[in-house]
């Protein structure tokens, strides 16, 4: 199948000479969520602003369904809803009147009952005749998702959609993705807080200084890189790792409290087994065992050092 | 053509209009009754005719065109400024719409609400003073382009601007003089030779002298150069929209 998003060689240099992006080649599928990592000024809005034609490329081209994003505007952008990072909202309108107006923009003919569900799904059906300047911070940061939402696109960008947002609102928020997700919309999202990515991504793209570090399926992403930790605290101290087990790769920690493990849970033996018959041979006593999981932040800050 | 959105963004306009009826309709009301009673009264008691036209109505196409030009300048920068200024402008640039449909909107809102101004003047204005319009058509031609034209160069405003100082700029700095000294108050034959032949290369000369002619066909230049003067300042809006849309200036750069 065809990528509904296609970037190929992207690049954009600002007039004051600072090169947001330099090639950057992407595709996204239908249908999935897609999670752009990376670090502030990565280069993850100009991206995503240049898809939705709010900014200029300098070289490279952007399908979207095939149609080139600045020849073929009409047709990529009646396509695409896009959430902004800033809360930047008319402050003397009214709900109901601004996600109305995004709708107009957009060429499609007024439908208020498409408006009155987008508005009930996002919990704002009771404020729409409020003006946008009396709604709190995430009720704001909804509203701008309705007004993406107004006009029924395919392609979903949110740009930190959960930033400076509290936990309840958060979680909602991915809730709403998912469904949207299940309606078959297709979701990009760029953010820098992990566990979004972790909690929601199908794939996860690193972005860095312009730059597209690596695109992966988030599940293989967390096989490849994500390394397990074993952790055997011990009743007493040990100066040093026995002789009997040199064989493994094992490091002393917190004064001789503490063996740490690495293993890779794809290997076919993990090797724990062995190493606790061998710890206990070696007359070691165990007080406590743990292991940890390495997380996609682990993985990121791991991907982003490399590329530097 | 997006008519939607065209339609969209003019009645979005339009509702900042509603919501500010009070300085948007009722403040050229009173200013305009104001000038009638310092100029009209006051002043006119002494000059009474200027070529055989009574001084208030006289100043009564020179104080349309003032309120016409500040309002359509005032009007089409704000705007796209705002937008600009908020960050809601993204809305705009990310909808599948060209940005002739964007100027349409903008301007047609902004050419709209100074004509409305401009009729209420007239309106008001003959409550004071006998008026009749020699060539309806003319006036009309003069008044709509106008309009549109000042609509345009304020949109162009809009999108240089980068602060309100900048957009306040020319409204307020550049207009007020080039229309006080544009003979909207007197016929510049009462003015010394010198300054007389000045007065020539102000455009606003023109596009007052032009549309008094419509009125009382008295005027201070050829009413075809005053045609010609507002047909080519128009142009030459059109032109710089044009390079503005193909380079993105100050919007996607």
């Amino acid at each position: 199948m065809a990528p509904i998003v296609s970037v190929s060689n992207l690049s954009k240099t600002y007039a004051s000479g600072f090169q947001a992006l330099k090639g950057v080649s992407l595709d996204i599928e239908e249908g999935e969520i897609l999670a752009l990592l990376g670090p502030n000024g990565a280069g993850k809005t100009t991206l995503i602003s240049i898809v939705c034609g709010v900014v200029n490329p300098s070289g490279g081209r952007v399908a979207v369904n095939g149609f080139d994003v600045v020849r073929d505007f009409r047709q990529t952008r009646s396509m695409i809803g896009l959430v902004p990072q800033e809360l930047t909202t008319d402050a003397f309108e009214t709900v109901w009147n601004t996600v109305s107006f995004s709708r107009g923009l957009h060429g499609k003919k007024p439908d208020p009952a498409h408006i009155e569900k987008v508005l009930k799904d996002l919990s704002l059906w009771d404020k729409k005749d409020n003006m946008l300047r009396e709604l709190s911070g995430g009720m704001k940061r909804r509203v701008l998702i309705a007004k993406a939402l107004s006009h029924e696109p395919r392609v979903l960008f949110l740009d930190e959609p959960t930033a400076g947002v509290d936990v309840n609102l958060r979680k909602s928020m991915w809730e709403v993705v998912e469904r949207l997700r299940a309606s078959g919309v297709t979701i990009i999202l760029t953010t820098h807080y992990i566990e979004e990515a972790e909690e929601i991504a199908d794939r996860i793209a690193v972005i860095n200084g312009g730059e597209i570090l690596l695109v992966e399926d988030k599940a293989a992403l967390m096989t490849k890189l994500g390394r397990k930790q074993l952790r055997v605290d011990l009743v007493q101290p040990i100066d040093e790792v026995p002789e009997a087990l040199s064989s493994y790769s094992l490091s002393l920690e917190e004064g001789g409290q503490c063996l740490i493990y690495d293993y890779d849970t794809s290997a076919e033996r993990t090797g724990i087994t062995a190493l606790l018959a061998a710890l206990s041979e070696a007359g070691i006593r165990l007080r406590d065992i743990s292991t940890r999981q390495s997380s996609l932040e682990d993985i990121f800050v791991e991907i982003v050092e490399a590329g530097q | 053509m997006n008519f939607e959105a065209v339609k969209s963004i003019y009645f979005f306009e339009m509702a900042r209009t509603r919501r500010t009826l009070l300085q948007s309709v009722v403040s050229p009301v009173i200013s305009t009754s104001l000038y009638f009673i310092v100029f009209g009264a006051a002043i006119g008691g002494r000059i009474q005719q200027i070529d055989g036209v009574s001084y208030g109505a006289f100043i009564t196409p020179g104080l349309m065109m003032l309120t016409l030009l500040t309002q359509c300048i005032g009007n089409g920068s704000f705007g796209i400024y705002f937008p600009k200024f908020t960050g809601t402008i993204y809305e705009v640039l990310s909808s599948p719409i060209s940005m002739i449909e964007i100027v349409l909107g903008y301007v047609g809102a902004a050419a709209t609400k100074g004509l409305m101004i401009g009729t209420i003047i007239l309106a008001t204005a003959s409550l004071f003073v006998d008026l009749s319009i020699a060539h309806p058509f003319v006036m009309l031609f003069f008044f709509v382009l106008t309009a549109i034209t000042f609509s345009l160069f304020g949109f162009i405003i809009g999108i240089w601007a980068k602060d309100f100082e900048q957009l306040n700029l020319i409204p307020m700095l550049v207009v007020p003089p080039l229309v006080f000294l544009g003979g909207s108050f007197y016929s510049i034959n009462m003015l010394p030779p010198f300054w007389q032949a000045v007065s020539h290369f102000n455009p606003v000369l023109y596009l007052i002298s032009g549309f008094r002619w419509s009125f009382f066909e008295v005027s201070d230049v050829n009413p075809l150069a005053s045609a010609a003067i507002i047909l080519g300042f128009l142009a030459l809006c059109l032109s710089v929209l044009t390079w503005i849309f193909r380079t993105g200036y100050r919007l996607r750069s």
